[in-house]
């Protein structure tokens, strides 16, 4: 069997044992494991001397209208597979005891993981689409159903929100489809990038447009970002960390995989909307993140920040610059992860995660306090962490393509100022709810526990390895990029 | 052993300590200590002997970053003789004030995150001082701001101590900012950013020479952030917040001092920025100056120290600033760091001697109580002041009779900053060394122990003879010429008339005072600046902030998508029939929707 179909069948077959009856918490986390270990070999069999699509497999399905599940990885879907393999068992490990459906709610996250799986596994536009909605429903249901604060509201606005650009992203695709001369039509990756390469496929700069915002809204993009922070307050935090490290870079990657080789001319003629709406991303959500009272949505809106230096990259259209970018979908994958695992276990012990209510909490839990301070030193981009490398990338990639104009100028150095307004909203957040003097209500907190220590130490290791000695992951990544 | 070898274990030994220290030796005093000591006492072994074989050479480690031949960050050390001085500098303090610190943070809480964070600065610093491009300088550079956060942190739940440690972080990413501009735009003018192809670069800006400053300039960013040139001085003073060591090793002696190592390390690319340097000779001067002006209105004892630092920083700077050679801001870092770092760690004996006060109007005759204490920090203060025959006064001295032959404004500007400096110092010696003990605690003082002795007694030695011809010839004959220019007989005179006129002045007002004859509330108040830094931050930063929040909350959120969503939900009413209630519900019609559509949209030609 190809070891990518495994991938993704492990979780829907824990899903299927929990529905039966099995336990919930340990069947998952056991296919969890599975798979972080299935995925870890694979990312270190796959050939890097031969590059290109490895483990490939095809099941046809319509193949008169050119749909096939057909399986495939290269360095960039490896590196996606394995931080999703990596956020997923961290997460399930660290959610807490669920009291309400403990069945569907592991059934949920283990349907998010299979989906996203997929996602990054296949070479099929309609099954790279129809798996990320596989992802996207149960990310729903779970902020309804166990989320917390005004949690209706918030699903809502995501579904409505998400589901709107799904809608876009699906016009898109199909345009896309139907732009092929017929006969020549095909939803595989291979043949697309194979035809726009030959020079004798032209799609429309409209569909780009589609796309990009199609992409751009699940990836929060400026200015259609504002379903992320609520739905990552409210969602349960294995939720908001899958959703936030792993379905988000869904959007990035179809970037990276469809519009890149397929628009080079749209790419061209929008980059500067797409600059000028990176310079939203990282300037404007950077400092409504400085305005943030809570550190749930200071991290949300981080995260949406954050995103401003990926598509800085992707924007600079250089094979540094896009080196950095997938360097930081993983890197900010694992960090965000971190930060909202270590949000929820603060809000499990404190029920607030109120700035003005917390403080001094150092004292009594040092250990939450020394794993949230590499968290958010990470989440700076503080060198050591694979972050600080994806971001300065990003900005050798930027500061090539400036030359092409003042607009990539300003956007660079909005950008570099974007790394001192991170640290102001992560510093005041550590300084906040760990340091200072505590209050007598806090005295009696207990401190982490060795399940979520792991879980979060689980996240942090590869990121400090990747930060240490980024060539693992460039090494990686840099297979789909010329040299 | 080789050399790159060396090098290797040196710059490595610390985060090895650190590391280890994390992971495993949390429960224990001693081992903590032990590793730490250890690691420094290895770097020290290293530095010396790369020191003495001469070590030369470029020895490259790894690619950080290898993106084929186009793009490469590369780690390595990159060895000549500014690297070799520096190392050797950095090395002999630390082990000191790593023993020293055994006694002084006896009883503290933390133990092992405090050697855990000297030893990542260790490691950062070194690697500061052994890197061999730009980008691998500022990683450690980073590095370096962070344990420095670490470290001021440290007593994390007092309220100023925890303030403190964010500011030094944030005013110095400040200063980096400006440097990653012009790493970028060094980077994108040569295609280079190691030190050895940069400095050798100049051609390509002959067109340009306005590219040059700009880029010189925004490199010296982050020296302004590190060595807190004004105006991002102001965190200096408040680090003070952390354990005294902390303040001797870091923000005296090494860390502090790294921007000035910086300049010297680009100093050939510098110096042919004339635009450049003025900004930089002015910046140093104007510091030197203003810090000289606060310092004689302080009455914290760390206080003080803190405003001499950025003074004596803002000298080296000027040094570096007057382009004629990159061993003149080198040796004033050289003798600085022996002198200061006494003046610190005798300034914690005293703390401690005191059962932590710090106000030095509540001390007060304490030479008699603490007679090894007040014997080094004489040493200290008299290098610090410019005394003849101590090691101030040689370095500072050189820097003084440049500025006459290079730059006659920034000469007038220094020698004010010059009298300045004996006067603040013998207004703290007399207050704090002689008269009447002023409080209960000051009548109890008692020596400290041997183990904070001895690095004190260690370090007077160099705080008198660093300034020395031999061991300035030993130290920086191969880095550039330090030799005295030709100034007018009355050159020196002035220098003297400076120092003695400062420390007579001091003498006279502080002699037998009970409490300051003097009170200027505008410097005890640093001239406003950090009252106007924290209106800034508090009314433009955070109006701004909340200004972009309610845009976000009321207008893309609450009118854009509440209202097309609203717009939708009318539209959708008549779905209400099918009783969409709950979410799940929706999102199964959402994706039966979805296979629908697609199925219509395949199907449908």
């Amino acid at each position: 069997m190809s070891p990518l179909l495994l991938l993704i069948l492990l979780p829907l077959a824990a899903s299927l044992l929990i529905m039966i009856g099995a336990n919930p918490r340990r069947t998952a986390i056991v296919a969890a494991l599975l798979n972080l270990v299935l995925s870890v070999l694979l990312f270190a069999r796959y050939d890097l001397h031969a590059g290109g699509w490895q483990f490939l497999s095809e099941w046809h399905v319509l193949p008169n209208l050119g749909i096939n599940l057909s399986l495939g990885a290269d360095g960039l879907s490896m590196t996606m597979l394995l931080l999703s393999t990596l956020v997923t068992l961290s997460a399930l490990w660290v959610a807490p005891k669920i009291e309400k459906r403990e069945g569907l709610y592991y059934v949920c996250l283990l349907f998010i993981s299979a989906g996203v799986i997929g996602a990054f596994s296949t070479l099929d536009v309609l099954f790279l689409y129809s798996f990320h909605e596989l992802a996207l429903i149960p990310t729903f249901i779970l902020i309804g159903v166990w989320g917390s604060g005004d949690r209706q509201a918030a699903a809502w606005k995501a579904t409505i929100y998400l589901g709107g650009a799904s809608f876009v992203l699906l016009i898109g695709i199909i345009s896309l489809y139907l732009s092929l001369p017929s006969g020549m039509r095909t939803f595989d990756l291979r043949q697309l990038d194979h035809l726009a390469l030959s020079g004798t496929f032209h799609p429309a700069s409209w569909i780009y447009l589609l796309l990009l915002v199609g992409f751009g809204t699940l990836v929060s993009l400026f200015p259609f970002h504002s379903w992320a922070p609520p739905a990552y307050a409210c969602a349960p935090t294995p939720a908001a960390m899958l959703h936030s490290g792993v379905l988000k870079k869904f959007g990035l990657y179809g970037l990276i995989r469809i519009c890149l080789p397929l628009f080079p001319e749209a790419i061209q003629q929008f980059n500067a909307l797409l600059v000028l709406m990176l310079i939203g991303n990282i300037l404007y959500i950077g400092y409504v993140t400085v305005a943030q009272k809570r550190l749930d949505w200071t991290i949300g809106y981080s995260s949406v920040m954050h995103m401003g230096y990926i598509f800085l990259g992707l924007a600079s259209l250089t094979v540094m610059g896009i080196n950095g970018a997938a360097l930081l979908m993983f890197a900010h994958g694992l960090s965000v992860a971190a930060a909202f695992a270590l949000c929820g276990e603060i809000r499990r012990r404190t029920g607030t995660l109120d700035y003005s209510e917390l403080g001094g909490l150092g004292k009594v839990t040092p250990v939450l306090g020394l794993l949230f301070g590499f968290a958010a030193m990470a989440s700076v981009g503080l060198p050591g962490f694979a972050n600080f490398a994806g971001e300065i990338l990003v900005f050798f990639g930027a500061t090539v393509s400036s030359i092409y104009g003042p607009l990539m100028v300003v956007a660079i150095i909005i950008g570099v100022w974007g790394v001192v307004v991170s640290a102001i909203y992560m510093l005041r957040a550590y300084r906040h709810i760990f340091w200072g003097p505590i209050a007598q209500r806090w005295e009696s907190l207990t401190d982490i526990a060795p399940t979520a220590k792991w879980s979060v130490i689980l996240l942090l290791v590869p990121l400090m390895i990747a930060g240490f000695y980024p060539q693992i992951i460039l090494n990686m990544v840099g297979t789909i990029l010329p040299r | 052993m080789n050399v790159s070898t060396i090098a290797w274990i040196t710059l490595s030994a610390p985060i090895l300590a650190a590391a280890l220290i994390l992971l495993v030796t949390r429960k224990s005093k001693p081992l903590a200590a032990g590793l730490a000591i250890l690691s420094a006492l290895i770097t020290c072994a290293g530095g010396w002997i790369l020191f003495s074989r001469g070590a030369t050479g470029d020895f490259l480690g790894f690619n950080w970053v290898d993106l084929g031949a186009s793009f490469q960050i590369p780690i390595g050390i990159a060895l000549d003789p500014l690297s070799r001085t520096m190392l050797v500098i950095v090395t002999t303090i630390a082990p000191l004030v790593f023993i020293y610190s055994i006694g002084y943070m006896k009883d503290e809480e933390g133990y092992w995150r405090y050697f855990a964070g000297l030893a990542l600065f260790l490691f950062s610093m070194l690697g500061i001082v052994l890197a061999n491009n730009l980008v691998m300088m500022f990683i450690f550079w980073e590095l370096v701001g962070v344990s420095s956060y670490i470290l001021i942190g440290h007593y994390f739940r007092k309220d100023s101590a925890a303030d403190a440690a964010k500011q030094a972080f944030l005013v110095n990413r400040i200063g980096d900012f400006g440097f990653m501009l012009g790493i970028l735009l060094f980077w994108i003018s040569t295609g280079t950013f190691s030190f050895s192809a940069l400095n050798s670069s100049a051609g390509v800006f002959v067109q340009h020479p306005a590219l040059l400053g700009v880029a010189c300039v925004l490199i010296f960013c982050g020296t302004v952030g590190k060595s807190a040139q004004f105006p991002l001085h102001v965190w200096l003073p408040n680090s003070m917040e952390g354990p005294t060591p902390v303040s001797s090793l870091l923000h005296a002696a090494t860390m502090v001092a790294a921007g000035v190592y910086l300049l010297a390390r680009i100093f050939p690319i510098l110096s042919a920025s004339p635009g450049a340097c003025e900004v930089v000779a002015w910046t140093g001067a104007i510091t030197a100056l203003g810090a000289g002006i606060l310092a004689t209105q302080q009455d914290d004892i760390k206080g003080i120290l803190a405003y001499s630092t950025i003074s004596q920083l803002g000298y080296m700077v000027t040094g570096a600033g007057l382009a004629v050679s990159a061993a003149l801001p080198m040796f004033h870092l050289f003798t600085h760091a022996f002198f200061k770092c006494l003046l610190f760690l005798t300034a914690g004996s005293v703390i401690l001697g005191m059962h932590h006060e710090q106000n030095i109007w509540k001390m007060g005759g304490l030479l008699k109580k603490m007679p090894v204490t007040f014997i080094t920090y004489c040493c200290g203060m008299l290098a610090l002041s410019g005394c003849p025959f101590f090691s101030g006064h040689y370095s500072k001295d050189l820097i003084m009779a440049c500025s006459w032959e290079h730059h006659r404004g920034i000469f007038w500007v220094v020698v004010i900053a010059a009298g300045l400096t004996p006067f603040y110092m013998t207004r703290q010696a007399m207050v704090v060394f002689f008269g009447k003990a002023r409080t209960e605690h000051s009548e109890h003082a008692h020596e400290s122990p041997l183990v904070m002795i001895i690095p004190l007694i260690l370090l007077a030695i160099p705080a008198v003879c660093a300034g020395y011809a031999p061991v300035e010839h030993f130290f920086f004959h191969e880095i550039g010429s330090l030799a005295e220019p030709e100034v007018p007989s009355f050159v020196p005179t002035i220098f003297m008339a400076a120092f003695l006129a400062g420390l007579g002045l001091a003498f006279l007002i502080y002699r037998n005072v009970e409490k300051d004859p003097v009170r200027i509330p505008f410097l005890a108040q640093r001239f406003y600046i950090d009252d106007l830094y924290f209106w800034i931050v508090r009314v433009i930063q955070g109006g701004f902030a909340r200004l972009c929040s309610f845009i976000d909350r009321w207008f893309i959120d609450g009118i854009l998508v509440q209202g097309s969503a609203t717009f939708i939900w009318t539209i959708g009413f008549a779905l209400r029939f099918l009783q969409l209630g709950n979410i799940q519900a929706y999102a199964f019609f959402f994706g039966a929707g979805v296979i629908g559509l697609i199925y219509l949209i395949l199907n449908v030609r």
